[in-house]
């Protein structure tokens, strides 16, 4: 909600709820805190004194936390004026090593697909919460969890891997080899040279996971999770200019 | 643009941490009208800080020769090992004058989204000082964030196997601050650890 200029401030505030991406320190105690709003798309935010064991508001200012925010517009970071915590993942993450770096994965996969600030991505917001509110739940296995995210933020993206049509050619029906440069699943006719050939089971989870049909990704084997693992990650990497730092991290159990 | 020296030193200071092109410029000009002895001063001061200081080959605090202070002092316990991310937690630490055992600065915390990992940090190091066997108890006093928290855990989870006491630094309400205005994870926290008065 826009409120216009505030008496008292020089700058306009207004209100969303977003999802904390990142923090990073700037200067004696304040931090710079990248959100995945609602209504505003990316932003990033100064949030003054934050680091000070006093700060009102700090702790709700943790990574993957959704928040409810009152913001001073700037011209390119905004100011952090207010937080109240709507639901902080952070503290269901902070005991499990595998769930933190799996979140990690997601926060820096949704800060990569939205290189442009202040553009609104609702569906890619929803989908973050989504997948934070998954994982805190602990409702599938993590690397379902995020590979579920990743299938799907590329798909928001325009990068969906072709699973059930050749990459090339466009002939439906389920193709043994894949290749990440041709875009996916690809036919005997076109399939170039160096294409993967992943189990069927492979190319049917990662369906699944675009898809959101949990039944048949729950019942899958920790082999055929793995294979999809390596091929949704070398699907993003090759997509993205430059490789996840988080993503070699993750600790897959 | 200044020409030569001037700007030459803005440019250098504005490499610092914090010190954005405006703060660099103010800084250079400090030092232009300064005394001269004064600039000689930190000039000599910037020389010795690289030619001295060094990381101590046991803890990796800082240190002038190579053990720290701390670590060459016989009369610490070397059963109690308080494990912080960077030297100046050692320094915080010290200030309170509540613990007299031995440190391990690890270098950071566990950033997956820097880039930084177990790897990174000196929790191999921390291993092989463990394995030593004469540790009873491990402080873990990372910084209460995120990273800090999840750098604990893997810590903790890492070590807990090998029978020695893991404990974690308390977190709760700040002295001196209203109760109305502490986050969810805080006063959860000032719950989970409260005590009997």
């Amino acid at each position: 909600m826009q409120n216009g200029s505030v008496p008292g401030y020089s700058k306009p505030l207004y209100r969303d709820d977003a999802v904390v991406l990142r923090v990073q320190k700037l200067g004696e105690s304040d931090r710079i805190i990248t959100l995945l709003t609602r209504r505003h798309g990316r932003i990033r935010a100064v949030a003054r004194g934050v680091r000070r064991t006093t700060s009102r508001f700090g702790g709700r200012l943790e990574p993957f936390g959704h928040v409810d925010l009152q913001l001073a517009e700037g011209t390119g970071l905004h100011t952090v004026r207010q937080v109240e915590g709507i639901e902080l993942y952070a503290k269901r993450f902070l005991d499990d090593y595998p769930r933190y770096t799996t979140a990690s994965a997601i926060a820096e996969t949704a800060e990569r697909l939205t290189p442009v600030e202040s553009e609104p991505t609702l569906r890619l917001f929803l989908l973050t919460l989504g997948a934070l509110r998954a994982l805190a739940e602990g409702a599938h296995a993590n690397t379902l969890i995020l590979d579920a995210y990743l299938l799907r933020g590329m798909g928001l993206a325009g990068w969906a891997p072709a699973l059930a049509e050749c990459a090339v050619c466009g002939t439906a029906g389920r193709h043994g080899a894949f290749s990440v440069p041709a875009g996916g699943s690809v036919c005997p006719d076109c399939r170039p040279p160096g294409a993967a050939h992943p189990a069927p089971a492979t190319i049917d989870l990662m369906s699944a996971l675009a898809t959101g049909n949990w039944r048949i990704a729950d019942g899958t084997e920790n082999a055929t999770r793995r294979e999809c693992s390596g091929l949704v990650a070398a699907h993003l990497q090759w997509h993205l200019e430059r490789g996840l730092r988080s993503l070699p991290l993750v600790d897959r159990g | 643009m200044y020409e030569g020296a001037i700007q030459d030193l803005i440019d250098e200071l504005g490499r610092l941490p914090g010190v954005g092109p405006k703060s660099a410029q103010r800084i250079a000009f400090h030092i232009l009208s300064a005394d001269p002895a004064d600039v000689t001063r930190l000039a000599t001061a910037l020389r010795k800080v690289k030619e001295l200081v060094r990381f101590c080959a046991i803890c990796h605090n800082v240190a002038e020769s190579e053990q720290c202070r701390i670590c060459r002092d016989p009369r610490r316990s070397d059963e109690v090992l308080c494990v912080v991310e960077e030297p100046k937690d050692v320094v915080a630490i010290e200030r309170t004058g509540e613990f007299r055992g031995r440190y391990h600065v690890l270098g950071g915390a566990i950033n997956p989204l820097e880039g930084v990992g177990p790897d990174n940090l000196r929790i191999r190091e921390l291993m092989i000082r463990l394995g030593e066997g004469t540790v009873k108890e491990l402080i873990l006093a990372t910084d209460p964030n995120t990273e800090g928290e999840a750098t604990a855990t893997y810590i903790a989870l890492m070590v807990k196997p090998m029978g020695i006491s893991v404990t974690r630094l308390a977190s709760g309400l700040p002295v001196g601050g209203d109760l109305e205005y502490a986050d969810e994870i805080t006063l959860g926290r000032a719950f989970e650890g409260r005590r009997a008065v």
